[in-house]
């Protein structure tokens, strides 16, 4: 069973709705056991990280998520779901759970014709090879809404940037754990891809 | 330089769940199924969808919710919805069924703290202030020389365009759509002049609509309109035109647009 972790961040359901659109069924819960026991977790998430923080542990599903990317479930993370999974965010000064080294940070940016959040369709350029990443042409766009972004610390997990005053990491991977940052359920056909290839991957990149 | 593509939305008028057109407010007519056209637009390369209720019958918040929730399932871009929203309660409602972001125009109007209690409720970046605007002419009342109206085009509020304008951005408005009464439904090409001056004082994006009918209005609302979407309806409704078509126009004469999908 693919189980997408509910914990009060945002609408899970078009989440949902885009893995039936390619035939996967994937069932919404906030129960740590199910999470522990799924064959594959969707982590999405949006808002911000201080309360999903809070939402997460009150409901100790921190320590399942953990257990379920070190016991080598294929995870899968989107926009504020990547970013809780590193070690820290800038967003409420918040520790966040830390599955992977680095860090959040906001968009500070110089040119005044770029607005924060960076909202919109922008060319993701995939930078390292990864099957979740498969098919990804060059030119092709993925939908983000996002203020904040992803550091990570070691940059081989980097598989793919997108240019905004810049290049910054929106998608990593490393071991059984992916995430982006941009939003593949609402990314038209490119980002439906990615979805049906994570329903089919083993967890190995 | 990294700038973000622009933006073709397909705008649906919703009556009754049903498809229709306005000609400048009024005169509206059932054009068809909208989750059929939704779907169609989607797979068509459609950039973001957005829905406006216009229905007048007391059941109105469960037909929109319905159209809603059988779109979302069907269509992976943004959908943003309006018509209607009255307080966080209806936001909320909209975006369980599927919307991403929520219009909020009449309502906010009347009272602008709507804008704020939904940004707080949803995120800035999900509040759209949708603006109806007609010219006026410029005078001491109003600077700009556009006013506000409320109630579907029925209803002049005394108000100055760009000072609302203003106080929806201040308030928390992650993005405004700009409709001009005076174009709607006409063909003959957006309020450039409305558009740029709105874009020109604002720091979140501007949706131009309201009177495209051929792919060179959509160009130049893009352009000297300074809009960041623009925003279409009869042209493709009725078949004149297609939206990977004027995707491609676009494209073609330098804008940058999303060209795979």
């Amino acid at each position: 069973m693919t189980v997408i972790v509910d914990y009060d961040a945002g609408n899970l359901r078009s989440v949902q709705r885009a893995c039936a659109e390619v035939g996967v069924r994937a069932a919404i819960t906030n129960d740590p056991e199910c999470v522990r026991g799924a064959e594959r977790v969707i982590f999405p998430g949006v808002g911000a990280a201080g309360a999903a923080m809070r939402s997460l542990r009150a409901r100790e599903l921190d320590g399942a998520l953990t257990e379920a990317v070190r016991g080598g479930t294929p995870v899968l993370g989107i926009c504020l779901g990547l970013q809780i999974s590193l070690d820290r965010s800038q967003e409420n000064d918040q520790e966040t759970l830390g599955l992977m080294p680095g860090e959040v940070r906001r968009f500070a940016l110089s040119d005044p014709a770029l607005k924060v959040p960076h909202m919109g369709w922008n060319e993701v350029r995939v930078v390292r090879e990864h099957p979740l990443l498969d098919g990804i042409a060059p030119g092709d766009e993925f939908y983000f809404v996002h203020a904040y972004y992803p550091v990570p610390r070691d940059a081989d997990v980097v598989c793919a940037v997108a240019d905004y005053e810049g290049d910054f990491c929106c998608a990593l991977g490393a071991g059984n754990y992916f995430a982006t940052q941009f939003h593949p359920e609402k990314s038209g056909r490119v980002g439906l891809r990615l979805l049906e290839r994570f329903a089919r991957w083993d967890g190995r990149a | 330089m990294a700038v973000l593509s622009k933006r073709l939305i397909a705008c649906l008028d919703v009556r009754d769940g049903k498809l229709a057109k306005s000609v400048r407010f009024v005169d509206t007519k059932d054009i068809g199924d909208p989750v059929e056209k939704a779907r169609e637009y989607y797979l068509d390369g459609l950039d973001e969808l957005v829905f406006y209720d216009i229905t007048a019958s007391s059941d109105r918040r469960s037909i929109i919710l319905d159209v809603v929730e059988a779109v979302a399932e069907q269509v992976f871009i943004p959908l943003s919805v309006g018509g209607g929203v009255r307080s966080v309660r209806d936001a909320t409602d909209l975006r369980l069924a599927g919307a991403e972001k929520i219009n909020v125009n009449s309502a906010a109007v009347r009272r602008p703290a709507l804008i704020a209690e939904c940004a707080e409720a949803i995120g800035n970046q999900n509040v759209v202030l949708s603006m109806d605007i007609r010219r006026v002419g410029e005078s001491g009342e109003f600077p700009s020389g556009y006013e506000i109206v409320i109630d579907g085009g029925r209803r002049p509020m005394g108000i100055d365009a760009l000072r609302w304008t203003l106080e929806g951005e201040r308030l928390g408005a992650g993005e405004l759509v700009v409709n001009s009464i005076d174009a709607d439904g006409t063909r003959d090409g957006y309020e450039l002049r409305l558009t740029r001056m709105i874009g020109a004082a604002v720091r979140i994006p501007v949706i131009a609509s309201g009177g495209a009918g051929v792919p060179e209005h959509l160009y130049e609302v893009l352009t000297e309109g300074r809009a960041d979407a623009a925003l279409v309806a009869s042209m493709v409704h009725y078949g004149d035109y297609t939206v990977s078509g004027l995707k491609r126009d676009l494209h073609d004469r330098g804008v940058k647009m999303r060209m795979s999908w």
